[in-house]
């Protein structure tokens, strides 16, 4: 009996949690006069008509793939950057330690808005502004000092002795790393992907004010249609949809190691 | 694990040091050289010391946006975390029930910040919503619900939307807490006969304040960020009612233009997030020491 109220109350939750996305599903398979017109909990006249005017507008597209562009960016810089550092963190003492890390992990804390307008100026002054890799970099700000922090953890499950043992016989240390060291913690490079992958994709502010034609990502297009076209509600609601697709993907991947992730990643 | 001493573990930092340094400490002087000048031009700026930090220590705005902010994280606080502790204990343990579970609940985290603004105009609009259209062919409440008339209805969505947006979090970081308690534990429970509020109260609550303690610091910390989401969704109205910092720092700043403000209140806003940010850090590392005896 206890059980079954449980069970209960966590349909309840997740009918909580879906009703809003299975909403906007609802309306993206509308058109907008039908949206406007009549109160349907479900679509009547089903019609892809909003996904194919995404699909066939470039600007649309394009929006699509400038953030899956700048989001791998991202990533990859982001592991590539925080692998040794969390290494040093994980293995080594050394002068300023705490400090560093504490250092770093303000910078995860730090509120986007503070640093909008110098970025303007400082991407500017580079002649970086509308470029992905713009982007990319101003999300290392965040998406550094968290696979750090995710990696640090990953990695201090590790004993020191196989470190040991590697150099002993004769590895340098980026042969150890690349070679043996990885791969014992693929499962947290893949975590840290993931989360990298996830603060990127669902950043805003930044995206937003870094570009303006050439590496616009969605995200930012949909807001600009919301004050240029007077609502399509429906094709807002397709590209919506659009944008949960590649998380939803990501997660489905990681679905095995996300508990554990969350744990001793401690993000 | 005992850690080895050497000062060229500088040298793997570095690089993670220089990425993040630019993106942090350059912008950052740059703050700090808008906060202190008046800036009328390109070149043109007047040396005005702590005027500006002055005048926005005494702006009612700035305090009013503070207050709301508390309010906001502290009401997001009260409600996320015993719900995500809850769900985390319904979940199920085993079976197919576990991966359905874990997947339904990353998908609002993977969703873009205006998305999540979007969905829930969409599902709380009075003419197209289904909540809005809901709640009001109900009849109860005695006026129309729509969350761009009323300050109440505005803080209602907002806080539904960012419990619905962020619960899930809780709930991932507390299942993964209570997975990692031994079933030695339980069996011992039982055999004790323990109720099962027993149960919680001694064997998983203390078992979970770790990854309790990271749920309150992230959740506190990043709905003290919060701004697509409710910039999409009420754009800091009506009035100024749903104006948090952020939403009310970008405002000052690109559409007012009011740079020197602005910079000195970014400098006070960072100082708050760095204050908080400590404290929680130190508690982190306390309770790390505390499971190590």
């Amino acid at each position: 009996m206890k059980i079954q109220k449980r069970t209960i109350a966590l349909c309840i939750y997740f009918g909580f949690l879906f009703l809003p996305i299975y909403w906007m599903l609802n309306m993206s398979l509308r058109t907008n006069a039908d949206i406007l017109g009549n109160f349907a909990l479900f679509p009547v006249d089903l019609t892809f008509h909003n996904y194919i005017n995404i699909f066939t507008d470039h600007t649309w597209y394009l929006a699509y793939i400038h953030a899956i562009r700048y989001v791998s960016y991202n990533t990859i810089l982001s592991l590539l950057f925080a692998l040794p550092a969390a290494y040093a963190f994980s293995r080594y003492k050394f002068l300023g330690d705490g400090q560093m890390f504490f250092w770093f992990l303000t910078n995860r804390m730090a509120p986007p808005a503070v640093f909008l307008l110098p970025y303007l100026q400082l991407y500017g002054t580079l002649n970086l502004i509308d470029t992905h890799i713009a982007v990319a970099l101003a999300h290392c700000l965040f998406n550094v000092p968290l696979a750090i922090w995710i990696l640090e953890g990953f990695m201090s499950g590790i004993p020191k002795e196989i470190d040991e043992t590697a150099f002993i016989d004769g590895y340098s240390f980026p042969r150890f790393f690349i070679t043996i060291f990885i791969p014992l913690i693929r499962a947290g490079v893949g975590v840290t992907a993931f989360f990298c992958f996830m603060f990127s994709w669902v950043e805003l502010l930044f995206a937003r004010t870094l570009t303006i034609t050439e590496a616009k990502p969605i995200t930012a297009h949909m807001t600009r249609t919301i004050s240029a076209t007077g609502l399509d509600w429906g094709l807002l609601a397709a590209a919506g949809v659009l944008t949960i697709v590649p998380g939803a993907l990501v997660i489905w991947f990681v679905r095995n190691y996300m508990a554990k992730g969350f744990a001793l990643g401690r993000v | 694990m005992e850690k080895w001493q050497n000062n060229k573990a500088w040298f793997l930092v570095l690089p993670a040091f220089i990425i993040v340094a630019f993106s942090a400490i350059i912008p950052l002087m740059t703050v700090v050289n808008y906060s202190i000048q008046d800036i009328f031009g390109p070149g043109e700026s007047v040396f005005v010391g702590t005027e500006w930090f002055e005048e926005m220590l005494s702006n009612y705005r700035l305090h009013d946006a503070l207050w709301r902010q508390f309010m906001f994280s502290g009401l997001v606080l009260l409600i996320e975390i015993p719900l995500g502790i809850m769900i985390a204990l319904a979940m199920p343990k085993r079976g197919w029930g576990v991966s359905a579970c874990l997947v339904s609940l990353a998908l609002p985290l993977v969703i873009p910040w205006n998305v999540i603004g979007t969905i829930w105009i969409i599902f709380t609009r009075p003419d197209i919503g289904l909540f809005g259209v809901g709640i009001n062919s109900l009849g109860l409440l005695g006026d129309t619900f729509d969350h761009t008339a009323r300050p109440l209805y505005a803080w209602i969505t907002v806080l539904i939307m960012e419990v619905w947006h962020w619960t899930p979090l809780v709930a991932l970081l507390c299942y993964a807490g209570l997975r990692a308690i031994p079933e030695a534990y339980y069996e011992a429970a039982r055999i004790d006969g323990a109720s099962s509020w027993a149960t919680f109260r001694y064997i998983q609550l203390p078992k979970m304040r770790g990854v309790l303690t990271i749920a309150v610091l992230l959740r506190w910390m990043d709905s003290f960020l919060i701004y697509s989401e409710i910039f999409t969704l009420t754009g800091g109205g009506p009035g100024n009612t749903t104006t948090f910092l952020s939403i009310y720092l970008v405002k000052l700043a690109t559409m007012q233009f009011d740079l020197g403000p602005a910079a000195a209140f970014s400098l006070i806003y960072f100082v708050i997030v760095l204050l908080f940010c400590f404290a929680f850090y130190q508690a982190l590392l306390n309770v790390g020491k505390g499971e190590k005896v």
